[in-house]
């Protein structure tokens, strides 16, 4: 049934990863609800909006680590780590 | 409004989020697994790693295909936007013309999208079409299956008759919504034509013509039927734009991994945009 | 502010040169094919309706609109049925995930069909849809779906939270306040989201036409048919095409007066 999806274990734990921060996410929304608040970004963001933008910036970090080097992609992978969290804390 | 903090609300969103999570969420979980395999077969697939998204992100045509992209969507928007609210501005404002401009205006938004190309691509012949014959006649040298300017604004031509009126018709809403006391206001003011455009019907308008770009910087961007049966993408390549780039690869030569990492950099490219329009709609919404 | 002489001249030219290439296209269909490719006439010399004739006695020809149109009337019920509880939760209550769900659902309206076409193809198969109208109904809620949930939440939003807490007073339950009190005040929202689901399922072709073969197949894919051996038959290409866009004039009749507002997402 699923074998068309031709799953492999790397993309199994990138997905649950995900799931898992959103999880996470979601049960410390349910915990202690946050509010919107203002950063060293330009606007206003709960903490929902930091973690989007974060994962956002951090495809876009792979990708250019990607076309631009041939650097291996977990210097790319603690970058973003490391910008996600500065993210949510400061952002 | 206020609203009241119910979490059991999700009882309501759950039927969509089970539909969308059905036709959304396994199909890019598919994209995903097939970008990072080398796929011969059914259970005949080898992990490739980042390879395909490194050949992709250096890949000449993909990057043509993806300036092509840009010039097109940036040209329909710098053409489309401001005839638009000039159309919008020029409409009755009342009555059975009013309605008959509307159901006119609607017409074209109504054609499938390869009936759009068939008429154009009718239209624009030098022999059977008024258009392509016209300009023949009137000594241009006009030929959109061999010459890549023509085209190119052939294709424009197209799109800018096929979706200006949405532009019109949003714009038009936004100008029904000003009160008629503003206008009078500016009557005993002695504002010129141009301050009350500037000044009373600009910002009024600023909310739909968040929505008109949107829309309109989408659906361009994801193009494909229309110019496909126009050109097929062609003199060249001149006229291939991503999405036929990316069903070329899909479909015609069955690259999937190739194809499925370039999916993910397109819509990476679209979330992005999408995702500063759309906090720009919520931030004007919350001005209000 | 008068509605002066110069702006109707300026939508009179826009009008007409709209109309144009729409006016050729129902010129052609009425022409014989020798009259087409042996020169440039304004109007049918010959007005013949053979081309019409063609399209509706061959079945595998009108077939395709009747395929179309099921796979069309599908997708706009599902559409409504699922979009408008969830669009009520979205315009009323405030719950974890709320802005992002809704953000979610749009990212889907505005990702490219293409990007979705292969798996799609895969997914429909595996699990026996192939081929079928429902299929392509349940694709293009991708799209619609999301659409009509921001459409039906800018209406929805329009009417004040008072009729909810009324209701509630009066005894009524939330079903029987949602379908007798609730749905009749946003009538016009619904009929513009059904519009919209109409609109954007039956122009949609590359997503259909991947997902159907034979059974299922919808006029935009038949069409390509008229390109033979002798080349393109450019009468029954014209007649055919002419016979889309007449469902679409008709809808848009029924919606004339909420159309307005429905194009901008009831959101003004």
């Amino acid at each position: 049934m699923i074998a068309w999806m031709n799953w492999t274990p790397t993309v199994a734990v990138f997905f649950a990863v995900i799931a898992g921060i959103l999880a996470v996410m979601t049960v410390y929304e349910i915990v202690s609800p946050c509010t919107e608040r203002k950063g060293f970004l330009p606007i206003a963001t709960t903490r929902g909006d930091r973690l989007f933008i974060g994962l956002l910036s951090a495809a876009y970090i792979h990708l250019a680590f990607l076309a631009a080097s041939d650097i291996t992609l977990w210097v790319a992978l603690a970058v973003s780590v490391v910008w996600l969290a500065v993210l949510l804390r400061w952002g | 409004m206020n609203k009241v903090p119910n979490n059991r609300a999700w009882w309501l969103v759950l039927p969509v989020f089970i539909l969308v999570a059905f036709s959304a969420l396994i199909p890019l979980m598919t994209v995903v697994n097939y970008s990072v395999q080398d796929i011969f077969g059914p259970g005949n697939a080898y992990y490739v790693g980042t390879e395909w998204f490194k050949e992709v992100l250096n890949d000449e045509r993909l990057q043509d295909s993806l300036l092509r992209q840009f010039a097109f969507s940036g040209a329909v928007l710098a053409i489309q936007i401001p005839l638009g609210i000039s159309v919008a501005l020029m409409m009755p404002k009342s009555g059975i013309k009013a309605s008959l401009c509307l159901i006119l205006l609607a017409i074209p938004l109504l054609i499938p999208w390869n009936v759009v190309g068939t008429i154009w691509q009718i239209f624009g012949r030098g022999d059977i079409g008024l258009f392509g014959w016209g300009l023949n006649a009137l000594g241009l040298d006009y030929n959109y299956t061999g010459n890549t300017v023509d085209a190119w604004l052939t294709v424009l031509l197209m799109d800018v008759w096929h979706w200006t009126p949405l532009v019109a018709l949003l714009c038009y809403s936004g100008l029904r919504a000003i009160p008629e006391a503003f206008y009078q206001a500016a009557e005993i003011d002695r504002a010129s034509r141009w301050a009350v455009f500037r000044y009373i019907q600009l910002p009024r308008l600023k909310s739909v013509l968040v929505i008109a770009v949107l829309l309109r910087f989408m659906d361009s961007f994801m193009i494909y039927t229309e110019p496909f049966v126009l050109t097929g993408g062609g003199p060249g390549s001149s006229t291939t734009f991503l999405s036929q780039t990316l069903t070329t690869m899909a479909i015609g030569q069955f690259d999937i991994g190739r194809a499925a990492a370039f999916s993910l950099i397109y819509f990476l490219i679209v979330l992005l945009v999408s995702w500063l329009f759309f906090t720009a709609i919520t931030h004007l919404d919350k001005e209000k | 502010m008068n509605y002066s002489r110069s702006k109707g001249m300026g939508m009179t030219l826009f009008i007409v040169l709209l109309l144009t290439p729409i006016y050729w296209l129902l010129n052609m269909s009425f022409k014989t094919n020798q009259e087409i490719l042996g020169g440039l006439t304004l109007w049918p010399q010959n007005f013949t309706l053979a081309n019409y004739a063609v399209i509706f006695s061959d079945s595998s020809w009108y077939s395709g609109y009747i395929n179309s149109m099921i796979y069309v009337s599908m997708n706009m019920t599902i559409t409504l049925l699922v979009a408008l509880p969830a669009a009520y939760a979205f315009s009323r209550y405030k719950f974890v995930g709320d802005k992002h769900l809704f953000f979610w659902l749009l990212s889907n309206r505005m990702a490219p069909p293409a990007v979705f076409l292969l798996p799609f193809f895969q997914l429909y198969s595996s699990i026996g849809l192939f081929d079928t109208h429902i299929a392509v109904a349940l694709a293009h809620c991708l799209f619609n779906v999301p659409l009509a949930v921001w459409i039906l939440e800018g209406f929805m939003s329009g009417v004040p939270r008072e009729y909810d807490e009324m209701a509630y007073i009066d005894g009524y339950s939330f079903p029987k306040f949602f379908v007798k009190i609730f749905l009749p005040m946003i009538r016009s929202g619904i009929g513009v989201a059904a519009f919209f689901a109409f609109m954007f399922s039956w122009v949609e072709l590359l997503l259909a036409r991947t997902l159907t073969s034979v059974d299922a197949q919808p006029i935009g894919a038949i069409m390509t048919r008229t390109i033979g051996a002798s080349g393109i038959d450019w009468g029954v290409l014209a007649a055919a095409g002419v016979l889309t866009i007449i469902p679409g004039v008709l809808v848009v009749w029924f919606v004339r007066n909420h159309i307005a507002k429905g194009f901008a997402l009831g959101r003004v």
